[in-house]
């Protein structure tokens, strides 16, 4: 089975985002592979245990080739770069990763089901729309036989339980799998793994749908009054006073 | 014209429906709301109370939910009425079926909105970013948009004076061809989270399922509803019905109180906007407490249960 993971660059999650001219501003920020996506890579190695016919692809600015190499080096067998370091909204996106879904002709599509930097969970479901497939998404259960996907994955009130058939795009997140680490001799090797770099004029698509107007930092001014607990129970009273008389929202 | 694609039950519109009426309204007064799968027919009267158009399609096609089957419904009805927003719920389903949506008529699509805005011959709307650290402002011009509105963020619409009027729509629709093999529905007795002003969580360090009751009790005592981080959801002692955070429900209630929770930024950009965040932990470095107005430094077992005493002594 062939199989293609989406693959995103982005702040850690733990890292302080700061911004510059109303815009986030990266310079000197810790970045990774998206953890969302990390999962989709995970399966994608489970299924084909030996890597092979198992593709990055990033569509992204010079510094993806990091989380690219960190995709190889837990086991992909090669990877493709679309590089534009434009904004480039989620339907453009998804033309031209369709282009490279209809080059490459997998069976499968990993996709993180939300972004660590956009917040959005729509590429996978623009993608298999831009395909005309169908989608799975926020997936915590994968079970493939042949060509038949059994699966479940979250919805609003719940959970369900799937069955589709290949090819499908499936978006992915914590709770299907547990991702590997890359051993010191996997990321030796991934450095000779070919990554073909490609450009958006590659692709013939301009993008532009959607204007980032401004992005400001989220920074709520806390109280942060701690209370000693060594006494639950004066420490209880004062914290209860304090949202009753102080807060106003008990 | 606006064109909502409402949420409901079959017997009532969802809140989110009502929130996205009242955000369409601040941006076109004509407003159209289609009702989608079974049921819609006896949702269409409610409707009608708030907006002048409502569109019904009752097509068997269209159940169980499949996005791909919705986005080509909307797509036609969009179309043949000619649209120049359609806005979705920021729900699960709503997020997976607007992209479709979008791709489907080439056009913009604005996710997830806090805030939205008319501008010339376009939309701006605010949404959240980078794990909700950001607020990030986006703007689109074209002639038709797609955007999706972040539950509880809007007021709930107020009926109009008179009524509006319904119609029946026919479709031609493909077949899903999911099979849905079961479904698991996670109910709560307790206020629903998402709209309860006041929420009690434990995490990880809750240290069981059985645990949880502590919770549950000042949970009770103060009219609150109940959540887990997903360490607690993914070890199997709370339902995932309850789970805050990136993977689970956004909340932004008034008082966020959480024990025995670290602090981890998934967890965080769900509750990250709660006016006042509470934090009960035994570990005084956690990173919890430099996001609380309040907190207490201490072992739960024992401030948890002071904490239910003298909420009942405040309450009586």
């Amino acid at each position: 089975m062939k199989i293609l993971c989406l693959i995103r660059q982005v702040p850690d999650a733990e890292a302080r985002v700061k911004a510059k001219n109303g815009l986030v501003d990266l310079e000197g920020a810790t970045l990774a592979l998206d953890g969302m996506d990390e999962y989709g890579v995970e399966q994608a190695l489970r299924i084909n245990t030996d890597g092979a016919n198992t593709v990055a692809v990033a569509l992204g600015g010079a510094r993806f080739e990091d989380a690219i190499r960190r995709a190889l080096a837990m086991g992909l067998e090669r990877a493709i770069h679309v590089e534009s370091s434009e904004h480039l909204d989620v339907v453009t996106q998804a033309k031209i990763l369709a282009k490279i879904v209809q080059e490459e002709q997998p069976d499968l599509v990993f996709c993180g089901g939300q972004h660590a930097d956009s917040d959005s969970q729509a590429l996978g479901a623009a993608l298999a729309e831009a395909l005309n497939w169908n989608q799975i998404t926020w997936t915590t259960a994968l079970e493939i036989e042949n060509s038949s996907v059994k699966a479940t994955h979250d919805v609003d009130d719940g959970k369900e339980q799937l069955e589709l058939e290949l090819p499908l795009v499936i978006t992915t997140q914590q709770g299907l799998n547990e991702p590997r680490y890359p051993t010191l001799p996997n990321i030796m090797k991934a450095k000779k793994k070919e990554i073909r770099k490609a450009s958006l004029a590659d692709y013939g698509v301009a993008g532009g749908k959607v204007r980032v107007v401004k992005q400001e930092i989220q920074d709520k001014q806390r109280l942060n009054k701690l209370i000693d607990g060594k006494d639950p129970t004066a420490a209880a009273e004062e914290l209860i006073k304090l949202l009753h008389v102080e807060a106003k929202v008990i | 014209m606006i064109l909502i694609l409402a949420e409901h039950d079959g017997k009532k519109l969802k809140k989110t429906s009502l929130e996205m009426i009242s955000a369409a309204r601040g941006l076109n007064p004509e407003i159209t709301v289609a009702l989608l799968g079974a049921g819609a027919g006896k949702v269409a009267e409610e409707a009608a109370k708030y907006v002048g158009q409502v569109l019904v399609v009752e097509d068997p096609k269209l159940e169980p939910y499949d996005a791909r089957v919705y986005s080509q419904a909307l797509q036609q009805i969009a179309e043949q009425a000619e649209a120049s927003l359609v806005l979705i719920a920021g729900t699960r389903a709503g997020r997976e079926l607007a992209p479709r949506l979008a791709v489907r008529l080439d056009a913009p699509y604005l996710e997830d909105a806090v805030k939205l805005e008319g501008i010339q011959d376009g939309l701006r709307i605010s949404h959240y970013a980078f794990l909700a650290r950001v607020t990030e402002t986006l703007e689109a011009t074209a002639s038709v948009i797609i955007a999706t509105v972040k539950p509880n963020t809007q007021p709930a619409a107020a009926p109009n004076a008179q009524d509006g009027d319904i119609f029946e729509v026919e479709l031609e629709l493909t077949a899903s061809s999911v099979r849905v093999l079961g479904r698991t529905q996670e109910k709560t007795a307790r206020v629903a989270l998402t709209e309860a002003s006041l929420v009690v969580t434990g995490g990880r360090g809750m240290g069981s399922m059985e645990n949880f009751k502590l919770i549950e009790d000042l949970a009770d005592v103060l009219g609150a509803g109940v959540g887990a981080t997903r360490a607690a959801v993914d070890a199997g002692w709370r339902p995932y019905a309850e789970q805050v955070g990136q993977t689970g429900k956004t909340v932004q209630p008034n008082a966020y109180i959480c024990a025995g929770v670290s602090g981890a930024v998934q967890h965080l950009s769900g509750m990250g906007k709660s006016k006042y965040i509470v934090a009960i932990n035994k570990d005084a470095e956690a990173p919890i407490f430099k996001v609380a107005d309040y907190g207490i430094v201490g072992d739960l077992n024992l401030i948890l249960p002071a904490l239910t005493a003298a909420a009942k002594r405040l309450k009586d």
